[in-house]
C-alpha cells in the first residue's frame, strides 16, 4: 500500500543543508516536541515521589529518587486491574462482532450488488457520521428497558453501533480492489459465494481486515460518553471512565497515580498500533482517498 | 431451498446484511427517532414522559446556560478547527519532504490521537493546574509571570486551554490524512512548474493547494463534526466550569440529562446540535467541495 512517490528524491537536492535546518528540522522538532511533551509529563510524573510532586523548587522536569509507588498503589489499592479487564473484554467482543457484521455487509454491498445495494452503502456512510454525542440519552433508556443498564452487555451492544459503519466502509475498499475475475472463475468451478468469501475474499483482504480490527480495538478501548452513561458501578467500569470518575475523588489529588493509570491505560493502544504502524496509515490513506 | 439462497445475490445479499442492518437500525436508527421524540416530552429518568409540544425547546431558547453554551460550541469548533487545519497542513508539509527515520516520524506524530482522549485530558488536567503547572513554573523562572496562570480557573484562560488540549489532540489526524493525500500528487507538476520559475509559494498556492482540496473537504468536514460534538475533554477538564463558561452542547446536554435525570431537556439540546451540525458539514464539504469543481477537479 506504501505510495508510489515514496522514494522519489524530486528537487531536494537543490535545498542547501543550512537551509533544510531552518525549513524543516526546526519546525518538525519543535511539532514533536510539542505532541510528545504530555507523553514525557505522564511519565516522569508517574515515578515521582510525592514529596517532590508538590514541591514548587524542585526542578519539575527531573527525579532524582524515581519510585514505582504510585504504580503500586494504582495495580493492589485500586479496582485498576478490573477495569483493564472490563476494557479488554468490551473492546475484543464487540471489535469480533463488529468485523462479522461489517465484513458480511461490505461483500454484500460491494460484490452481491443485491438490489438496494447502493443505497445501503450510502445509509452506512451516514451512520458513520451521526455523533455519540447526541445518541448517548436515548441510548441510554433503551439500554435500561433492555434490562443491560451496568453491565458490559450495554458497552459490546452499543459500541458497534459506532464501529459497523467504521469498518464496512473502510471493507467496501478494501473488497473493491479484489479483481472480480478471481470469483468468476471460482465461481466455474462450482464454488459457492460463502466459499468464495471464506477461501478467496478474506484471505485477499487480511491487511484491510487488520487495519478495521486495529481502528475498532482502538475505538472501543478510547470510549468515553458511553461507557460514563450506562455504567454506574465500579466493577463495571472500563478505564477511561475508571481513572477519570473514581481516581479522582476528594480533595487531595493522587496526581502521581492518576499519571500512572492513564499511561498504564495508553500503552496497549500505543503498543498494539506501533507493530501495525504501516497497516494503520495505509488503512487511513485507503479510507481517505474514497 | 439452501442452494437456491446461495445462488440468489438477492436473498444471499439480504442475509448477509442482516446482522449489520438488526444493530445499526435497532441501536442507531431508532434511538435516533426516540432522541426526537424524547426532545418533545418531559421525560425524566424512571418516568416515561408526556408530549409537551415545543415547551423544552421554548425554554432552551431563552436559557442563558443554554444560550452561553451554543456560543461555546460554536467558538470551541471555528477555533479548534482552524488552528488544526493551519497547523495539521503545515505538519504534513513538513512530513512531505524527504526525511530520514520518516516513519519513525509519522508513528511518533500519531500517538496523540490512537491514545484515549479521556486519559490525555488528565494528563493537560496537570499541566492546567493552578498551583503545580509547569508552565507556570518554567515562565516564573524565566521572569515572564510573577504569579501562576489559574489556567481553568478563569473563563477565557480556561476556554483557550481546553481548545489548546484540543488542537493538539486533533493536528495529527488533519496531518497524517492530508499527508495522504500529499503523497498521491505526482512530484512532474512541482518540476514544471519550477522550470517555469514558480516560487515555492507559487508552487503551493498553484500547485499543492488545487490538487489536495477535495481531501482537505474532506478531512475538515470529519475534523469539524468531531471538535462540535466534543465531550470528553471538556467533561475531563472543567466539567462545563468556571461559571459554564466552558460547557458544550454535548456536556450541557449530559449534565441536564443524566445527572440532573431530565431525560426530555438533555434530549433536547442534543436535537439542537442536529441543525447546526449539518450546517457546518454542509458548510466545510460543498464549500470546499465547490472550489474543486471551480479548480477543474474531476470530482
Amino acid at each position: 500500500m506504501s505510495s508510489p512517490n515514496d522514494d522519489v528524491v524530486g528537487m531536494d537536492y537543490l535545498q542547501s543543508l543550512p537551509r533544510r535546518w531552518v525549513t524543516i528540522y526546526i519546525p518538525l522538532g519543535i511539532f514533536v516536541f510539542v505532541l510528545l511533551f504530555p507523553f514525557y509529563w505522564m511519565v516522569v510524573t508517574s515515578v515521582k515521589p510525592n514529596a517532590d510532586l508538590l514541591s514548587r523548587d524542585a526542578n519539575p522536569f527531573w527525579t532524582l529518587k524515581p519510585t514505582l509507588a504510585h504504580f503500586h498503589k494504582l495495580l493492589f489499592e485500586t479496582p485498576y486491574p478490573e477495569w483493564l479487564w472490563n476494557t479488554v473484554v468490551v473492546s475484543v467482543v464487540s471489535t469480533a462482532l463488529s468485523l462479522v457484521a461489517a465484513v458480511l455487509a461490505a461483500y454484500a454491498i460491494e460484490r452481491l450488488r443485491f438490489q438496494g445495494a447502493k443505497p445501503a452503502g450510502g445509509a452506512i456512510f451516514l451512520a458513520y457520521l451521526v455523533p455519540p454525542s447526541i445518541l448517548f440519552i436515548p441510548l441510554s433508556t433503551i439500554i435500561f428497558q433492555l434490562g443491560l443498564f451496568d453491565t458490559r452487555m450495554a458497552l459490546i451492544l452499543s459500541y458497534p453501533t459506532f464501529l459497523i459503519p467504521f469498518c464496512t466502509w473502510l471493507l467496501m475498499g478494501y473488497f473493491r480492489s479484489i479483481p472480480f475475475e478471481l470469483e468468476e472463475c471460482a465461481l466455474i468451478d462450482g464454488a459457492s459465494r460463502w466459499q468464495i468469501l471464506i477461501k478467496i475474499v478474506l484471505p485477499l483482504a487480511v491487511p484491510g481486515l487488520i487495519s478495521a480490527g486495529i481502528f475498532a480495538f482502538t475505538l472501543s478501548w478510547n470510549e468515553f460518553i458511553y461507557a460514563l452513561t450506562f455504567v454506574s458501578s465500579s466493577e463495571n467500569k472500563t478505564v477511561p471512565v475508571g481513572v477519570v470518575t473514581e481516581l479522582v475523588e476528594g480533595d487531595v489529588y493522587h496526581w502521581g497515580a492518576l499519571m500512572a493509570g492513564a499511561l498504564l491505560g495508553s500503552l496497549p493502544v500505543a503498543f498494539i498500533y506501533s507493530f501495525f504502524v504501516e497497516h494503520y496509515v495505509s488503512g487511513m490513506t485507503g479510507s481517505v482517498k474514497e | 431451498m439452501f442452494e437456491r439462497l446461495q445462488n440468489s445475490r438477492n436473498a444471499l445479499g439480504y442475509v448477509f446484511m442482516l446482522p449489520a442492518a438488526v444493530l445499526l437500525i435497532g441501536l442507531l436508527a431508532y434511538p435516533l427517532g426516540l432522541g426526537t421524540w424524547l426532545g418533545f416530552t418531559d421525560a425524566k429518568i424512571g418516568r416515561p414522559g408526556e408530549w409537551v409540544g415545543l415547551e423544552n425547546f421554548r425554554y432552551l431558547v431563552t436559557d442563558s446556560v443554554t444560550q452561553l453554551a451554543l456560543f461555546n460550541t460554536l467558538f470551541y469548533t471555528v477555533v479548534a478547527s482552524a488552528l488544526k487545519f493551519v497547523l495539521g497542513l503545515y505538519l504534513a508539509l513538513l512530513l512531505n519532504k524527504n526525511l530520514p527515520f520518516k516513519s519513525f516520524f509519522r508513528a511518533v506524530v500519531l500517538l496523540p490521537w490512537i491514545v484515549p482522549t479521556a486519559l490525555s485530558a488528565i494528563a493537560f488536567w496537570w499541566l492546567y493546574d493552578a498551583q503545580f503547572s509547569v508552565f507556570s513554573w518554567v515562565l516564573t523562572k524565566l521572569g515572564l509571570i510573577d504569579r501562576y496562570i489559574d489556567f481553568l480557573g478563569d473563563p477565557w484562560n480556561a476556554r483557550l486551554s481546553t481548545i489548546a488540549a484540543n488542537v493538539w489532540r486533533g493536528v495529527p489526524f488533519v496531518a497524517i490524512s492530508l499527508l495522504a493525500g500529499l503523497q498521491t500528487i505526482s512530484p512532474s507538476y512541482y518540476e514544471a512548474s519550477a522550470i517555469d520559475g514558480a516560487t515555492p509559494w507559487q508552487q503551493f498556492r498553484h500547485v499543492t493547494l488545487p490538487l489536495l482540496t477535495p481531501i482537505i473537504a474532506v478531512v475538515m468536514t470529519f475534523s469539524v463534526l468531531f471538535t462540535f460534538t466534543d465531550f470528553q475533554l471538556i467533561y475531563v477538564l472543567t466539567r462545563g466550569g468556571p461559571l459554564n463558561a466552558t460547557h458544550l452542547m454535548a456536556t450541557l446536554a449530559f449534565q441536564r440529562g443524566i445527572p440532573g435525570g431530565s431525560l426530555g431537556e438533555g434530549a433536547a439540546l442534543a436535537t439542537l446540535m442536529v441543525p447546526f451540525l449539518l450546517a457546518a458539514v454542509m458548510f466545510s464539504y460543498f464549500g470546499l467541495q465547490r472550489r474543486a469543481w471551480q479548480q477543474g477537479g474531476d470530482k
